[in-house]
């Protein structure tokens, strides 16, 4: 028997794979904060943080120092346990969900014959990160944007597993890497492509970024549910912000953009510049689209995405009983 | 998977104990709510992690989060805890508790003294196997849940609607309004 033996090495690296991906994603989520605002200020004609560091470089440094020595407040008027657990929630369920995505043919965490129905279930979860945040706070800010939040976040994730589903039938499968497999002649964009505007609008609604930031809107709610958090616990709201929005570009990527498909580059290069292309889309509406009011918002999901999913996933359903009869 | 499902089997019975005996009912809601994943985890143990799956995203995602939300809204506070407490002294569950466990001891007998039924096997039941069986042999009542779910949604559509101009109850909220106004 020789030492160390084969399956014990796999297990290794499929460990390592994964502490792997969990630190990048972090870390990514950390650094796009600073790259947000360098590009907001590109695209708003003003500079944005330049001052720490070549070009502002060492920004996320300053960010980091600032943030962990703040004092670590709890309100004597929250319901503490549940205001220390509502952060916990709020990242633990967000990066679980990247347990599913296919990074490359040899990357990725695990291989789930439910994969995208683990990710709408933690999506499920993460609801309660903002509810409880906002509840526990015990301030009447931050149980607005909780409210508005928690009745967002519901409307949306029905038709964002509805808008899904035309791609699972297409694929005839949950599992994510033979979903990317399927779309080696052509990427689910083109036949899904209602399917693909709808679960965008869902993925924004749902990560709560602008244009669907109601419920954390500065100017009415003074910052909606985090309000009374402070130091290394905001910064976990904040950063699960910028995980969710990496976990949305990552699924569109995988789900519509052939993964990490592609010519001449190798699949790690493809993947990342996909996702990065998508992450920078979502910049550029922050940076572009005025908020709606919240009223708007809830109708545009009611009555015209959740139709419009309805009626993608009827027509995807026919034509593939009509090209493939039984 | 025996070891998975007797735990979570376990964390369900401990959460619903504190369903119950909790006096804050934020804090009781939270407890449903790992009852209902360890009912999940119970289904993925078994082998149907599909049905564990709807489980999560339907009861803890869906249905669990709106109760939360209207427990919020109700801003119960200090008095929801006494009157909880009040409600909770023994002389209220002794009496049900000890029926209850009457019932409880005569259907672990039954269950152990008769036949043993299957086994966990670790067998997995594919997403693909449930719609098959439920678009197969279990259509008629698919269909039949399906209209139910239809006259749920018309019906709370038409009490949730905004009333009209033209209904007399609405002209009359216009008119309190401009009386105040």
């Amino acid at each position: 028997m020789n030492w160390p033996s084969e399956q014990l090495v796999a297990s290794l690296t499929a460990m390592l794979q994964g502490v792997v991906i969990l630190v990048g994603v972090v870390l990514l989520g950390a650094v796009l904060t600073v790259v947000e605002r360098r590009l907001l200020g590109l695209w708003q004609d003003r500079y944005g943080p330049n001052r720490v560091g070549p070009f502002g470089s060492l920004q996320l440094v300053a960010d980091l120092i600032k943030i962990l020595f703040k004092e670590d407040w709890i309100p004597p008027f929250a319901d503490r346990p549940l205001f220390v657990l509502a952060p916990v929630i709020a990242m633990a369920s967000l990066l679980l969900s990247f347990i599913i995505i296919p990074i490359t043919p040899g990357w990725g965490v695990s291989d789930w014959h439910i994969g995208l129905l683990f990710f709408l279930a933690m999506a499920g979860i993460n609801v309660y990160s903002v509810l409880l945040g906002g509840w526990s706070s015990g301030n009447k800010y931050a149980l607005l944007g909780a409210m508005r939040a928690s009745a967002q976040t519901l409307s949306y994730e029905v038709f964002m597993g509805l808008s899904l589903m035309g791609v699972v039938a297409m694929a005839g499968t949950f599992n994510m890497r033979e979903i990317v497999d399927a779309q080696q002649g052509l990427w689910f964009v083109v036949p899904q492509f209602f399917g693909f505007v709808t679960f965008l609008v869902a993925g924004i609604a749902v990560t709560h970024r602008a244009p669907f930031d109601q419920p954390e809107a500065e100017q009415e709610l003074a910052d909606g549910y985090h309000v009374e958090y402070s130091s290394m616990k905001f910064g976990m709201f904040f950063i699960g912000e910028y995980v969710g929005m990496v976990l949305i570009s990552t699924l569109i990527v995988t789900l519509f953009f052939g993964g990490w498909h592609g010519p001449w580059l190798p699949p790690i290069v493809w993947f990342a510049l996909k996702t990065g292309a998508f992450l920078v889309l979502f910049m550029l509406l922050r940076a572009a689209m005025p908020r709606p009011r919240y009223d708007q918002v809830m109708s545009f999901g009611w009555k015209f995405c959740l139709p419009l999913t309805l009626i993608n996933l009827l027509v995807t359903g026919a034509v593939i009983l009509i090209a493939d009869p039984l | 998977m025996e070891i998975a499902f007797y735990l979570s089997g376990l964390v369900a019975v401990l959460a619903t104990l504190g369903v119950i005996t909790n006096t804050n009912p934020v804090h009781a809601l939270l407890y449903l709510i790992v009852s209902l994943i360890a009912v999940a985890l119970v289904f993925f143990a078994l082998g149907a992690p599909f049905a564990g799956a709807l489980e999560v995203i339907v009861y803890a995602g869906a249905i669990m989060v709106l109760f939360v939300f209207v427990v919020m809204m109700l801003n119960l506070g200090r008095e929801g805890v006494d009157q909880e407490r009040a409600w909770l002294r023994p002389q209220v569950w002794l009496g049900p508790a000890v029926l209850s466990a009457v019932l409880l001891v005569t259907l672990i007998a039954t269950l152990w003294s008769g036949d043993g039924g299957r086994m966990i096997a670790g067998e997995m039941l594919t997403a693909k196997a449930v719609g098959t069986l439920l678009f197969g042999p279990w259509l008629v009542v698919v269909e039949l849940a399906a209209m139910l779910l239809l006259a749920a949604l018309v019906t709370a559509s038409h009490v949730g609607r905004l009333p009209g101009p033209t209904s007399p109850k609405g002209r009359r909220d216009a008119g309190a309004r401009k009386e105040v106004s």
